[in-house]
């Protein structure tokens, strides 16, 4: 995925200090990177070129290294993603019970495909593995809420429930 | 903290809980979850507060119940009565539930007679999903709260650590594993005892413990609901593993979609902190011994040992070579033992009863029990503990429920990606690391999906190939070319350009990858190829042979 630049008014932005904290709190533990990477994405939706060098300094890990980790990765994205996150999970019970079918109609009504943005920034599609709710398939992740045995009908109900104001997003996922 | 002070706080904890008159258990696990238990939870209290009976029930809120596609459930335990189990649970049935069986339990006491409208909201509790289980590992699930570490250890939590330290050399720690019989339950199967013996045998300046919670076959969710639902037995089972090897760190390693398992075991090891159960001289010995919490990535490869040290030294998590393996060289070049979630969570129970007790279950040289995760068309699909040697058929027919909805099973899939698909004639075959392995079935996670007649296996052969060919990590040819290549000759027989040849071909690549694959993703990725061409080969045949015209788009 190519670095883009920011989007102005981006509502994840993050101050310089939340990024030295984290950098502060990792530093002189072990096995600080993947930690400090969760932490900024969480913090602010994506890992940006300026964080990867503060990452690069603090913790004195070659840029390169800390790209290859990134890249490697699935979970890490490089640029910034909608403010309204979506994962279908695509795990095999997923699969089976029509996960394809979902993402489809995700495609369709949103008017993007997979790892896409939409262009008023609002809504990311994306697709991940297994959220473990292989029992309630097929299952989908906005935000960090779980849907489970989601219908396509029902997509555009559960996407009218994000079109509104910026929700709080759970603090998971 | 002392083997005083753990027995009072267990005496307190039963104290406490016998002041009430009742007890309302709601899962609180991910799956429960997002059908809406949390509505559930506040309606709860609510109405507990409503009614005023805040001093005679007591609502807890646990980990998985098992029998996740009928959620939220919730459990009401009233004095002097059967627990009743009530499924797919909402705000409102709670309400009447609270209503007309709690309040009226407690105004008619032995007059009461169960009300008729409230039976379609009962598990029978004689299902036999129920009671052909056998719980060790899930023996706290759904009865512990996993956010309070004195509702463990009212349930004999710590038990282990204290009979290990106060009376076990790490050698006898060791032996008495040995005698247990308990293997990996990861899928290799490999010993326990042998994995920590070598370990332990090192000459080294630090050893660490690693519990691999990087569940990623997408199929299986048992270390999810593990982590959230009794996180104290795994992190038990770390200390112990610890103490036998002779390390005084561990790590737990969680995928990073299993947010609430990652933040369950935070708490829980803050908790063991603040009760000096890790940390410096543990129980008063000069055993010391702390964790921490790592999370993945999304990458599937990292399961893998040497591929989760990579990761977790900072680099991009490929696999290397073995030997050396990581217990005799690991993170840091240091031994290292890397346990799963499961075979950890085994080792407190097995050291409180003794390894005869967990010998007796189970079959010879397969002592135990496993855990499976019931996905697909199943009537009650969870999650179950069965003794190892149990049929499968009695697993897919019985316990899942297939017999009663009459669906016609055309095949399980054991072990996600890296296992195998078996149909209906080998049902009779144990479940067993050895008899299934005869079979070509790895036992792996312990995923386990009933596929019924609609399910095209070629359909899914190409998920699962296409999910190889994404999680490759790339390093050796053999996979990373091999993938592509088997996915590719599947992807032009479903487009019905394929010849018998195909077949031949088939076989050649998937045994190249399995010969040459540098670990286990490879080398088992082929695995779902071999069992479908050994057991179905009418399956694949059928769109060479009928030129059926892919419609599909892929």
């Amino acid at each position: 995925m190519a670095e883009t630049k920011g989007r102005p008014g981006n509502p994840f932005a993050m101050e310089n200090s939340a990024i030295s904290e984290i950098l502060g709190k990792w530093k002189n533990k072990q096995s600080p990177l993947l930690m400090t990477l969760h932490e900024i994405q969480k913090n602010r939706g994506y890992i940006s070129r300026e964080s990867t060098l503060e990452i690069s300094e603090a913790l004195d890990i070659p840029l390169a290294r800390i790209y290859e980790v990134l890249t490697f990765n699935n979970y890490f994205k490089l640029s910034p993603p909608g403010d309204v996150v979506i994962s279908v999970c695509t795990g095999t019970a997923c699969h089976l019970k029509g996960s394809g079918q979902l993402l489809k109609k995700l495609e369709k009504v949103l008017g993007i495909h997979i790892g896409e943005t939409t262009s008023d920034g609002r809504f990311h599609l994306q697709y991940v593995r297994c959220i473990g709710c292989c029992s309630l398939a097929p299952a989908l992740v906005i935000n960090g809420k779980v849907y489970s045995k989601v219908d396509p009908l029902q997509i555009k109900q559960i996407l009218a429930e994000w079109q509104g104001e910026a929700r709080e997003s759970v603090d998971e996922l | 903290m002392s083997y005083e002070r753990l027995c009072e706080t267990a005496e307190q904890e039963c104290r406490d809980l016998e002041k009430y008159d009742g007890i309302i258990y709601t899962c609180g696990s991910t799956g429960c979850v997002s059908s809406g238990c949390q509505d559930v939870i506040q309606a709860i209290t609510d109405c507990i507060a409503s009614h005023d009976i805040a001093g005679r029930i007591k609502l807890i809120v646990t980990g998985c119940m098992g029998l996740c596609s009928l959620g939220p459930l919730v459990r009401i335990e009233l004095k002097g009565r059967e627990p009743v189990l009530f499924k797919q649970i909402d705000s409102l049935t709670i309400r009447l539930i609270i209503l007309e069986y709690v309040l009226q339990v407690f105004r008619q006491k032995d007059a009461f007679v169960f009300p008729y409208f409230l039976e379609q909201f009962v598990v029978p509790q004689d299902l036999p999903f129920f009671t052909e289980q056998k719980k060790i590992v899930l023996a706290n699930t759904g009865k512990v709260d996993p956010a309070r570490i004195q509702s463990y250890i009212a349930r004999e939590g710590f038990m282990a650590l204290v009979k290990v330290l106060s009376s076990m050399t790490p050698e006898a720690l060791i032996s008495e594993m040995a005698k247990s019989g308990l293997r990996g339950r990861s899928g290799a199967g490999f010993s326990t005892a042998a994995k920590w013996d070598i370990a332990r045998k090192q000459q080294a300046a630090e050893k660490y413990i690693i519990c691999n919670g990087d569940e990623g076959d997408p199929g299986a969710y048992i270390d999810r609901s593990l982590m959230e639902s009794d996180p104290f037995s795994v992190i038990e089972g770390i200390i112990i593993a610890g103490f036998a090897v002779g390390a005084a760190k561990g790590w737990v390693f969680i995928r990073s979609e299993y947010a609430l398992a990652a933040s369950r075991i935070e708490q829980a090891i803050e908790q063991a902190r603040d009760w000096k159960l890790l940390g410096n001289n543990i129980l008063g010995t000069d055993f010391s011994f702390d964790c921490e919490v790592r999370l993945g990535a999304g990458t599937f490869v990292c399961g893998e040992e040497t591929a989760l040290i990579a990761t977790m030294e900072g680099k991009r998590g490929t696999p290397s070579h073995r030997p050396p393996y990581p217990a005799v060289k690991g993170l840091w070049t240091m031994p290292t033992v890397i346990n799963n979630v499961k075979t950890l969570a085994n080792i407190p129970p097995i050291i409180r009863n003794g390894a005869d007790w967990f010998r007796a279950i189970g079959t010879e040289g397969n002592s135990g029990t496993k855990v499976f995760s019931i996905t697909g068309s199943a009537l009650n699909s969870g999650l179950i503990e069965v003794p190892m040697g149990i049929s499968l058929g009695r697993i897919v027919y019985h316990m899942a429920g297939v017999a009663e909805t009459g669906t016609m099973v055309k095949a399980v899939q054991i072990g996600g990606p890296s296992g195998g698909i078996l149909p209906p004639p080998f049902f009779d075959v144990k479940v067993e690391y050895e008899s299934l392995r005869d079979l070509g079935i790895f036992i792996g996670s312990g995923g386990f999906i009933i596929i019924d007649q609609t399910v095209s296996l070629l359909d899914l052969l190409l998920y699962y190939l296409d999910f190889a060919v994404d999680e490759s990590c790339g390093r050796c040819a053999a996979c990373r070319i091999g993938s592509t290549q088997v996915l590719g000759v599947l992807k032009k027989i479903r487009k019905g350009r394929g010849t018998l040849d195909d077949l031949a071909l088939l076989e050649r690549l998937c045994m190249a990858m399995k010969n040459a694959s540098l670990c286990g993703l490879g080398q088992a990725a082929a695995n779902p190829v071999f069992s479908t061409l050994k057991y179905f080969p009418e399956e694949i045949e059928g769109y060479i042979t009928t030129r059926e015209v892919d419609t599909h788009e892929r």
